[in-house]
C-alpha cells in the first residue's frame, strides 16, 4: 500500500495510472487552493451540503407542524429568523428547505449537462445535415424566454416540485449544447483527433473519450455558474404557486408568502431571500474559481 | 564600422512564477553598429526576448533589468530603459520596428492593408491622407508588390503568406526607422518566397543605412545573410562571429549545432547528436 | 499483377476540395523497406496525398494500394495496421488529457491485440523512452519526447509503412538530428519503410533514397536523392527549389522570378 504523500502525488514519474490521475488532480486543487474567491465559494456549498445532510438534527423546531398561538414572531432568542403566517419556525424552515434547493441542483444539472454535451459533440462532430438539423432544434428551444417556456411546461403538467425541476431541465440543455459544439469544431480539426481517426478508431469512441473530456471543463465551469440561475428560476415557479406546493419548506414558496407580510413583517421574506442570494452566489464564486483552474483559455 | 547604433550593456530577462524565478535572458551584452546583426539559438535560448527586451515589450510577470539600452538614432542619444512610457511609444514604429514571424496575427483583420500603412505613416509623420496614401503606395513598390495600387484595397484575408510579410515589412519600414528588429521574419514562408523577402530587406537596410537584428533558429540563413552573429544558449552569447566564419565556430555548442544540421550534400547516414555541458550555462 | 515487392502503389491519385484541384493525377511506387520523399511547397498537395494514404482524406479517386491491398475510401483497419502516421505538431498530436500509458492501451484496445503491458513496455524502449516516462501527460515531456510518444503510437501496431509528416519541422535542430536518427534505426531494424513528406531537402536526402517534387498538385520529377546531393536534377522548379534552399543567394533571386512569371 503506497502512503499518499505530497512528494507521491507530485512525483515527475508516477508509476501507475492511479498515481497519475491522483497527482493531476491535486495540482488543480493547488491551483484552486490559491484563489480565495473560488475557496469562499466552495464554503459556501460544502456548508450547503452539510446543512442538507443534517437537517433532521439542526432544525431546533418542526417545519411543517403549525403553531398558531406564536404567529408572525419578530426575531428572537427562541426563534433566531422569527415565525410565519402559520406560527412556524423560519430557521428550521430554511433548514428543511437546504436539501430541496440541493436536490432541484443536482437534478437539473445531471439532466440537463449530459443532454447538451451529447447534441453538441454530435453536431459539431459530424457537421452537415446533422448539424443543422440539431442545431435548428436548439434554437426552437432557444427562441423562448427561458422561464415563460418553464411556466408554460409546468402549467400543462400539473404544479409541483418535479415538474417544475423537469421543466427547468427542458428549458436548460440549449445553451450547452452551443456550448459543446462550438468547442467541438475547434477540437475535430485537431491532429490528435485526426491521429484517432487514421488509426481506425471508431466515431463513438472519439466522441466519447477524446472530444468530450476536451468539452467537459468548460461545461463544468458553465454548469456550476448557471446554478445560481437555476435556484432562482426554482424560486420563482415556487414563488408563482407553480413550483413547490405547501407545506413543502421551498425558499422561493417562502418568499412567496412572505410578500404579503413585507411592510410589517419583513423578516418572513427576507431570510428565504437571503439564504436563496447566499447560495446563489456561492455557486457563482465556485465557477469562477473552477473557471481558472479548469479552462486553459483564461489563463 | 562604428559599432554605436545600438548597445545593450548587462541585460537581463526575468519571469517571476509560482514556482520560483526563471531568468530567461542572463546578462548579456552586445553593440552594434548600422549593419545585419543575426542572433541565433535554439528554442529557449533567449533570442526572442532579447528583441522584445530592447523595446521593453516584456510582459508581466517578467521584468527587465539592464545596466544600459543607448540607442543612437538620428534624433539622438537615448537610454532605452529609463525612456518614459510615451517615448517608448514615439520610438517603437518610428526609430526601431519589429517584423513577427506569422503576417496573420500582426495585420489587423477589418482594415484594409493599405489603410494600414498609410496609419503607421501618420501616427508618425504629420502628414495628410493623400500624401499617406502615395507614401503607402511608394513603400508597397518598394517591396516589390506588381501592383500597389489593388494590393492597397485589400484585406489581409486576401493576401499570400508572402505577400503579407511583404506588407508587414513596408509598414515597418514607411516611418523609415533606424533599426529593424525581424524575429523569424520568414519561418512560415516557402524557400523561394524566403529569398525574396530576405532580398527586399537586404536592399532596404543597404539603401537606407539601417541597422538590422535578424533573429532566427536557421544558422545556413543567418550564416549566408547577414553581416555578424550573436550564438545564444541558455539565455548568454556563447560565442560571437562573423557570419561568413559561423562554419568554422570554436564554442562546442555551436559546433555541435552545425553538425547535427543535416545538409543537402553530405551522403545520407546518422547526425551528430549534440551532448549538452552543464558548464555551457555559465560560460 | 502487384509485384509482392512493392509496399506501396499509388495511382492516378486525384482530389478536389470543392473548386480546388488539390492533387492532379499522382502516380508512385514504393518498394518494401524503401525511404521515400515527397517534396514541395506549401499548397503544393504533398499534404493531402499523405492524408489520403492514411485513411484521412476519403474524397479521392484512382487507386491506392498499401502492401498489394487496395485501399477503401472508409474507416480501414487493415489498412491502419499497414501504414500509420506521424503528424508534423508534438503539442497538437496528443491528446492533453491522456497519459502516454493510455495513449497507447488505447490503440490496442481498437486492434484488439494482447498483451498491452509488455506491447507498450517494448515499444517505449523502442523509441528510446524508458518506462518512467509511461505515466506522464504530454505537458510533462518535451517537445522531442512527445514525437518520440507519437511515434511509439505509430510502431504499438507493427506498420510496414511508416507515413511521415513534416515529423521534424517543428523540433529545435538538436531534437531533429535524434529524430531522424531514430527513424533510420527503426527502418534498419524492423526494415519500416518510410514515407516523409517535407519542404526541408537537406531533411530529404539525409533520409530518403528516392524522391518526388511536387508543384500545384502534380508531380514535377521523381529522382533519386543522389541526383539532389549532386546537384544536377533536370526540371527547373526543383533546380530552383534547391538553390534556394542552401541558404540566402542574391543571384538564385533573377531565376526565381522568371520561373515565376512562366509558371
Amino acid at each position: 500500500m503506497t502512503l499518499i504523500s505530497r512528494a507521491w502525488l507530485l512525483a515527475e514519474t508516477p508509476q501507475s495510472r492511479r498515481q497519475a490521475a491522483l497527482g493531476q488532480a491535486y495540482l488543480g486543487w493547488l491551483a484552486f487552493q490559491r484563489n480565495p474567491i473560488g475557496m469562499a465559494g466552495l464554503a459556501i456549498i460544502l456548508a450547503l451540503i452539510v446543512v442538507s445532510a443534517l437537517s433532521p438534527i439542526l432544525m431546533p423546531f418542526d417545519p411543517i407542524a403549525a403553531d398558531t398561538a406564536n404567529r408572525l414572531r419578530p426575531p428572537s432568542g427562541t426563534h433566531w429568523f422569527g415565525t410565519d403566517e402559520l406560527g412556524r419556525d423560519i430557521l428550521s424552515r430554511l433548514i428543511a428547505g437546504a436539501p430541496i434547493t440541493l436536490m432541484i441542483v443536482v437534478l437539473v444539472a445531471v439532466l440537463v449537462a449530459p443532454v447538451g454535451l451529447a447534441i453538441g459533440c454530435i453536431a459539431g462532430y459530424y457537421g452537415g445535415w446533422i448539424d443543422r438539423v440539431l442545431m435548428r432544434i436548439t434554437d426552437v428551444f432557444m427562441a423562448f424566454p427561458r422561464l415563460i417556456l418553464a411556466l408554460a411546461l409546468v402549467a400543462v403538467l400539473k404544479p409541483g416540485l418535479e415538474n417544475a425541476i423537469l421543466a427547468i431541465a427542458v428549458t436548460g440543455w440549449p445553451p450547452y449544447a452551443r456550448m459543446a459544439r462550438a468547442e467541438t469544431l475547434t477540437i475535430r480539426q485537431s491532429d490528435y483527433i485526426a491521429a484517432m481517426r487514421q488509426l481506425g478508431a471508431s466515431d463513438a469512441r472519439i466522441i466519447l473519450f477524446h472530444v468530450v473530456p476536451m468539452c467537459l471543463s468548460s461545461l463544468i465551469v458553465r454548469v456550476t455558474l448557471d446554478m445560481a440561475g437555476v435556484i432562482l428560476t426554482a424560486a420563482g415557479l415556487g414563488f408563482l404557486g407553480l413550483g413547490a406546493q405547501p407545506p413543502l419548506p421551498e425558499w422561493g414558496a417562502m418568499i412567496s408568502t412572505g410578500r404579503r407580510f413585507l411592510l410589517d413583517q419583513w423578516w418572513v421574506g427576507t431570510f428565504p431571500g437571503l439564504a436563496i442570494c447566499i447560495v446563489s452566489l456561492g455557486f457563482n464564486l465556485l465557477g469562477d474559481g473552477l473557471r481558472e483552474v479548469l479552462d486553459p483559455k483564461q489563463r | 564600422m562604428s559599432f554605436d547604433l545600438l548597445s545593450v550593456e548587462n541585460l537581463r530577462v526575468r519571469f517571476h512564477l509560482d514556482k520560483g524565478t526563471v531568468e530567461a535572458v542572463r546578462g548579456i551584452s552586445f553593440r552594434m553598429g548600422r549593419e545585419k546583426l543575426g542572433i541565433v539559438g535554439e528554442s529557449g535560448s533567449g533570442k526572442s526576448m532579447t528583441g522584445r527586451a530592447i523595446l521593453r515589450l516584456v510582459q508581466k510577470p517578467g521584468s527587465v533589468t539592464a545596466d544600459a539600452i543607448r540607442f543612437n538614432g538620428r534624433s539622438g542619444s537615448r537610454d532605452l530603459l529609463t525612456a518614459s512610457p510615451a517615448e517608448m511609444q514615439a520610438i517603437r514604429g518610428g526609430q526601431i520596428s519589429m517584423v513577427m514571424q506569422d503576417p496573420k496575427f500582426s495585420l489587423n483583420p477589418v482594415m484594409t492593408v493599405g489603410k494600414q500603412i498609410a496609419e503607421a505613416y501618420r501616427i508618425h509623420r504629420k502628414v495628410g491622407r493623400t500624401e499617406a496614401r502615395e507614401r503607402a503606395i511608394a513603400m508597397l513598390k518598394a517591396v516589390r508588390i506588381r501592383d500597389p495600387e489593388a494590393v492597397f484595397n485589400r484585406y489581409p484575408h486576401e493576401v499570400s503568406g508572402g505577400m503579407g510579410q511583404r506588407i508587414m515589412i513596408a509598414m515597418m519600414l514607411i516611418p523609415d526607422p533606424d533599426l529593424l528588429i525581424a524575429d523569424e521574419p520568414t519561418s512560415a514562408l516557402d524557400v523561394t518566397v524566403q529569398t525574396q523577402v530576405l532580398a527586399i530587406i537586404d536592399d532596404l537596410v543597404t539603401e537606407r543605412g539601417m541597422g538590422l537584428i535578424l533573429i532566427s533558429h536557421d544558422l545556413n540563413l543567418v550564416a549566408s545573410f547577414c553581416d555578424r552573429v550573436l550564438v545564444m544558449y541558455g539565455g548568454r552569447i556563447v560565442e560571437e562571429c562573423r557570419a561568413k566564419d559561423l562554419h568554422a565556430a570554436t564554442h562546442p555548442y555551436t559546433r555541435g549545432l552545425l553538425a547535427a544540421l543535416p545538409t543537402i550534400d553530405a551522403p545520407p547516414g546518422d547526425l551528430q547528436v549534440l551532448t549538452r555541458d552543464p558548464a555551457w550555462m555559465h560560460a | 499483377m502487384t509485384q509482392p515487392s512493392l509496399a506501396l502503389e499509388v495511382q492516378d491519385l486525384d482530389v478536389r476540395f470543392g473548386s480546388t484541384h488539390a492533387v492532379r493525377g499522382v502516380s508512385f511506387t514504393v518498394s518494401d523497406g524503401e525511404s521515400f520523399g515527397i517534396v514541395g511547397e506549401s499548397g503544393c498537395g504533398k499534404t493531402t496525398v499523405l492524408r489520403c494514404l492514411a485513411g484521412l482524406n476519403t474524397k479521392w479517386s484512382g487507386t491506392i494500394r498499401l502492401a498489394g491491398q487496395v485501399r477503401s475510401h472508409h474507416r480501414d483497419l487493415a489498412a491502419a495496421r499497414l501504414a500509420q502516421m506521424v503528424f508534423q505538431d508534438p503539442y497538437g498530436s496528443l491528446h492533453p488529457r491522456h497519459t502516454v500509458d493510455r495513449v497507447l492501451a488505447e490503440v490496442c484496445q481498437i486492434h484488439g491485440l494482447d498483451d498491452v503491458e509488455g506491447r507498450i513496455d517494448r515499444v517505449l524502449r523502442q523509441v528510446g523512452l524508458g518506462p518512467s516516462f509511461r505515466f506522464r501527460y504530454p505537458h510533462q515531456l518535451s517537445g522531442g519526447q512527445r514525437q518520440r510518444v507519437a511515434i511509439a503510437r505509430a510502431l504499438i501496431l507493427q506498420p510496414r509503412i511508416l507515413l511521415l509528416d513534416e515529423p521534424t519541422s517543428a523540433l529545435d535542430v538538436s531534437v531533429q538530428a535524434e529524430i531522424l536518427n531514430l527513424f533510420r534505426r527503426l527502418r534498419r531494424e524492423f526494415g519500416l519503410t518510410l514515407v516523409l513528406v517535407t519542404h526541408n531537402l537537406a531533411v530529404v536526402t539525409n533520409l530518403c533514397d528516392r524522391l518526388v517534387v511536387m508543384h500545384t498538385g502534380r508531380v514535377v520529377e521523381a529522382l533519386d536523392a543522389e541526383v539532389l546531393r549532386t546537384g544536377t536534377p533536370q526540371e527547373a522548379y526543383t533546380r530552383q527549389l534547391l538553390a534556394a534552399s542552401r541558404g540566402y543567394d542574391r543571384s538564385t533571386l533573377a531565376a526565381a522570378e522568371a520561373l515565376e512569371m512562366g509558371l
